[in-house]
Formats: structure tokens, sequence, C-alpha cells
């Protein structure tokens, strides 16, 4: 990977700990795990990116390259949170890419209408998620070319 | 990786002639199984996705599942045409990766704003496109699921 640099920021909205830890230690593997943020749900995700309540420091919040949006969260669900993203003018060059545990047609077609960059279901496995995070990282990162953020 | 996945239909709509050729070596090259078919500019791109004109018979232009664009094309370009397919509920879901020789910052931010899924700047040796091609089909086909959409002409 070559293009990696250091103000790269990844958020990623997940409920479960348990996943977070698996993502964490996934992105470990790719050399990103200092560059990914978590919330918890679907609120807390948007005061994030509006740099809201605990959010006002940028420092604490820096402005995401790359969304992971788990799609089944308490409060305001990935859903509507993804809804939200794209009606935004200032937020929706950001791509969201869904992580969940849903495999349902609905929710596929679901994300690509509303402006989701990807659909990918859960893997079950540690090694599942490794090989998931490489690919995700490889073409977000070393292939497609994302908004430069020093510039907005 | 998903072992068995269903193979994906690639439309691609790019007006020069060597590019296509190349894209069609760099899908053989990355090993990617699946069908890419072309479209020369914004305007038959609207027509095959609207099944109009040469387009008609469902055999000849599938229904794709992912689009490659490039944004600089006569008759009508890319911004366009990626502006129209997002407009229309009947297509908006086909997700749209930009595929253009433009690094300009301000196509980069204004695909994403419209609509597009990614955006990738092409690379210029043939080594580089097998591998941005590669690895668009391994996260397009091997990683994402794409939407499975009721295709009962075809």
């Amino acid at each position: 990977m070559n293009r990696h640099d250091l103000s790269l920021t990844i958020l990623s909205a997940e409920d479960d700990p348990e996943d977070c830890r698996l993502m964490k230690e996934a992105f470990h593997e790719t050399g990103l795990d200092k560059q990914l943020f978590f919330v918890k749900d679907g609120n807390t995700l948007l005061q994030y990116l509006h740099q809201q309540g605990g959010f006002s420091a940028p420092a604490n919040a820096p402005r995401p390259d790359l969304i992971l949006l788990d799609l089944n969260l308490p409060g305001k669900d990935g859903r509507e949170a993804l809804a939200e993203i794209k009606s935004d003018s200032n937020l929706r060059s950001i791509p969201v890419v869904v992580l969940t545990n849903s495999n349902a047609e609905e929710d596929i077609l679901n994300t690509y209408d509303l402006g989701g960059a990807g659909f990918i279901v859960k893997p079950g496995s540690f090694e599942g998620m490794v090989d998931v995070v490489k690919c995700l990282s490889e073409y977000w990162f070393n292939i497609v070319e994302l908004v430069d953020k020093n510039r907005l | 990786m998903r072992k068995n996945v269903k193979p994906v239909v690639f439309l691609m709509a790019d007006d020069d002639p060597d590019d296509r050729l190349l894209i069609k070596e760099a899908f053989q090259e990355s090993l990617i199984s699946n069908s890419i078919y072309f479209v020369e500019d914004g305007v038959q791109l609207m027509d095959y996705l609207y099944k109009r004109d040469r387009y008609t018979h469902p055999a000849d232009a599938p229904t794709p599942d992912l689009i490659l664009l490039d944004l600089n094309m006569p008759r009508k370009d890319g911004r366009e045409a990626l502006a129209e397919i997002k407009n229309d509920p009947k297509l908006r879901y086909i997700p749209v990766v930009v595929l253009t020789t433009s690094k300009a910052e301000e196509d980069i931010m204004r695909s994403y704003d419209i609509g597009a899924a990614s955006y990738i700047t092409k690379p210029v040796t043939f080594d580089g496109l097998v591998e941005s091609i590669r690895g668009l089909g391994q996260y397009w086909v091997q990683i994402v699921r794409l939407p499975v959409v009721e295709k009962p002409m075809e």
C-alpha cells in the first residue's frame, strides 16, 4: 500500500463491541487501526459528522474519508443515517459502505438506492474479516481517488 | 471472500477505442470471469439503460450490475449521464464507478456529490490498469453484494 497517509480517517458506526474489536484487529493487520474511529449509533454518527456535542474539537473527530455503517443500530438506525448523510450537501461526498449482518435483498437494494457505495455482509470469522478489510483498504485507499478533505 | 458468486455484468461508457480495448484486455488479464459491454458516449449509455434504439433486445443489452463511466465524452458527457442515472428511481440503484483520465479535484468532488460510488483515475500503464481492474473486481465482485433486481425480460 503506498497511498496511506496519516490523515486518512475511517469512521465505523457499530454498536456490537465484539464486532468493533474484530474490525480493530483486522485493520491492525493492514496498519490502519490507528486511523479507525468508532461511534455506537446513528445519532452519535451524525453528531460526529456535524462536530456537535463531544465532537466539537476536530482532533477528536477528524472528518472521515470513508464511513463503515452497520444497519441495525439503536436509536437512529443505519438506513436513516445513510439517508441523512446522502441528503446533506456537506456530507454526501463521503463514501458510505454498509457492513452488516443482514443479507436481506431489500436492505441491499435500499442501500444502493440511498447512495451507499457498497454492501458487505459481515464475515463470520476473523480470517474473513481480515480478507474484507484488506480488500476494502486496497480498493478505497490505493485504487480509488477520494475527495481531498484538506481542500474543502 | 465469497465463493461461487453470481457473474456480474459490467457496462463501460468510454469514447476512446484504445481505452475500450485496454479495459477489455485488463478484464481478461485480471481473471474476472464476468461480462463487459461497451457504449461510446452518454447518449448511447442512456439508450442502453432505457433499452431504446439499438438496445431493444435484452440479450444484446443486459441490465448492468455496475457501470464504469468516463467523464469526457462527446454528445452527452459522463457528468450529465451520471446525474440522469442518479435522478431516475429505476436506475439509481446501479453503482456507477467513474473511470477517467481526469485528476481534477473538482471532478472528484463533483462526481461523489452527484452520486458516483467511487472515482478511479485511469493508470497510465497497462500493468497499472490491470491492477486497478483486479482491485475493482475483488471489491465489487468478491466482497460486496450487489442488488438482485428482477429482470423479467431477460
